[in-house]
């Protein structure tokens, strides 16, 4: 925290807030972006604080609220949070696994003012998208949802996180998110925190198989130009350069988690030692502009070289902190993406060891995580 | 690859579908929301942008600018041409 607490120039307000709603959620992906501690529901926010939340980041200079999980659309009060959102003048996102809402049920969300629905497939393959989500039937729900949101007259994002299983077909969910009618799709390769982490082997990918996935994204973007965006998250563990994770820490983007607490990234939770303050207790602005977690990565004074001295230091601003330290044990080493990190050949050789391998069984994203010693056993073969 | 085809000035841009241009008080300047995006405007797109409202066709909004800036048609409709092709690619506007 030295040097950090009078930054300048005068720190801006955060652009959007990811706010998880619940964690609560009828799938069980197994590289879930929830922390692998999930929060049961007697801990979340209720109506109320939710709708002061939205009132002090509004008051902040949020533009944009996203509203997430888990699945947000198993809280009841959505549609009241939507129409707050919207009265208050913030623009208002549902990410959904689509799976949860009827028709109707969407409809009021879209009436309370809801500007854009982001619904995320796990494939084109029916059954590989079951078994990814361990839902049966997944696939044919979220073709129902999308084909509503269309009905309804929602914008529509695609989100397709792209692993081992579902890799080589990149392409075709690409045309599947034009076929939906979606204005964007945004194809993901795995971040690995939390859930991801703990199933790296099992998702994956080799470099040969990134490399084409990249290559048709490319060409997608050539062939449907003007007809959908598509936003390409690059995979770090075969990247040379960092990606601006969160467009630097602290600097455009809070996540509020089901209980009220705030974070910088929905994945500050694995860093060791953050302390993190909660809605419940103090204003959003006050976290904001002075919460030691906020703090501890803010701006380029906590760098070590080789970040201090380089000259992308404000363009990807280090890159991501929970992959430093999923990858070399310290949050404030240099993102191992990055090809002048020291760790950089460790984790390219961590993915490649372990793509190289057969595919363990995904360890499920569920309230109480299973361990079984036949799985440890099948992951460390 | 593909160059954007030639914009017809008889099209009518509007704000695409989930896409709001309001005016952001913490920042004290006109912003466009759109899905996973904000865009500032500098001032001439933002004089185009608040034009776009889905009735006025291009030619309308062209003759327009150049009279209020008492500037020359044809420069006017290349940067308004540009840029709402642009906007259309990127799925901000429609047209």
């Amino acid at each position: 925290m030295s040097g950090a607490a009078n930054p300048t120039p005068p720190l801006a307000p955060p652009l959007a807030a990811l706010l998880e709603l619940t964690h609560r959620c009828p799938l069980q992906c197994p590289y879930c972006s929830n922390p692998i501690e999930l929060e049961r529901a007697k801990g979340e926010l209720s109506t109320d604080e939710w709708r002061r939340v939205l009132d002090e980041a509004a008051e902040l200079g949020v533009l944009q609220v996203h509203f997430s999980g888990g699945e947000p659309t198993v809280r009841r009060d959505l549609p009241e949070l939507v129409a707050h959102a919207r009265r208050i003048g913030l623009y208002s996102n549902l990410i959904t696994s689509g799976v949860t809402l009827d028709r109707a049920r969407l409809a009021v969300l879209a009436q309370a003012g809801l500007d854009h629905a982001q619904l995320s497939i796990q494939d084109v393959d029916h059954q590989t998208a079951a078994h990814i989500a361990n839902h049966p039937g997944v696939q044919g729900k979220k073709l129902a949802f999308a084909r509503w949101v269309r009905e309804i007259g929602l914008p529509l994002t695609i989100n397709a996180v792209v692993n081992r299983h579902n890799v080589t077909r990149v392409e075709r969910m690409i045309d599947l998110a034009v076929e939906l009618g979606a204005v964007r799709v945004e194809v993901a390769h795995v971040q690995y925190y939390g859930w991801a982490l703990r199933n790296r082997a099992a998702l994956m990918p080799t470099l040969e198989q990134v490399q084409e996935a990249t290559q048709r994204v490319e060409a997608a973007r050539a062939r449907l130009r003007g007809q959908i965006v598509i936003d390409y998250v690059v995979p770090d563990y075969y990247a040379r350069q960092p990606k601006s994770c969160m467009g630097g820490w602290g600097r455009q983007f809070l996540n509020i988690t089901p209980s009220g607490e705030v974070l910088p990234c929905h994945a500050a939770q694995t860093i060791p030692g953050l302390v993190f303050d909660s809605v419940r207790h103090k204003p959003l602005a006050e976290i904001w502009a002075s919460s030691a977690a906020f703090e501890a990565y803010r701006g380029t004074d906590w760098m070590p070289e080789p970040c201090r001295s380089c000259d992308q230091r404000e363009v990807d601003w280090g890159g991501c902190r929970c992959q430093a330290l999923a990858i070399t044990g310290s949050a404030a080493a240099a993102d191992p993406a990055c090809a002048l990190s020291p760790a950089h050949q460790e984790m390219r050789s961590l993915a490649e060891a372990a793509s190289a391998a057969p595919a363990p069984d995904f360890v499920y994203r569920r309230m109480t995580p299973q361990e079984t010693p036949a799985k440890v056993a099948a992951a460390t073969r | 690859m593909t160059a954007p085809a030639p914009l017809k000035s008889a099209i009518r841009p509007g704000l695409a579908p989930g896409v709001r241009l309001s005016f952001d008080k913490a920042r004290d300047c006109w912003v466009v929301l759109a899905p996973e995006r904000v865009l500032v405007p500098d001032e001439t797109a933002l004089e185009i942008l608040q034009r776009c409202n889905g009735s006025r066709p291009v030619d309308e909004i062209v003759d327009e600018l150049a009279s209020v800036y008492n500037a020359d048609r044809g420069e006017i409709a290349q940067d308004v041409e540009d840029m709402v092709s642009d906007l259309i690619a990127k799925r901000i506007l429609v047209g």
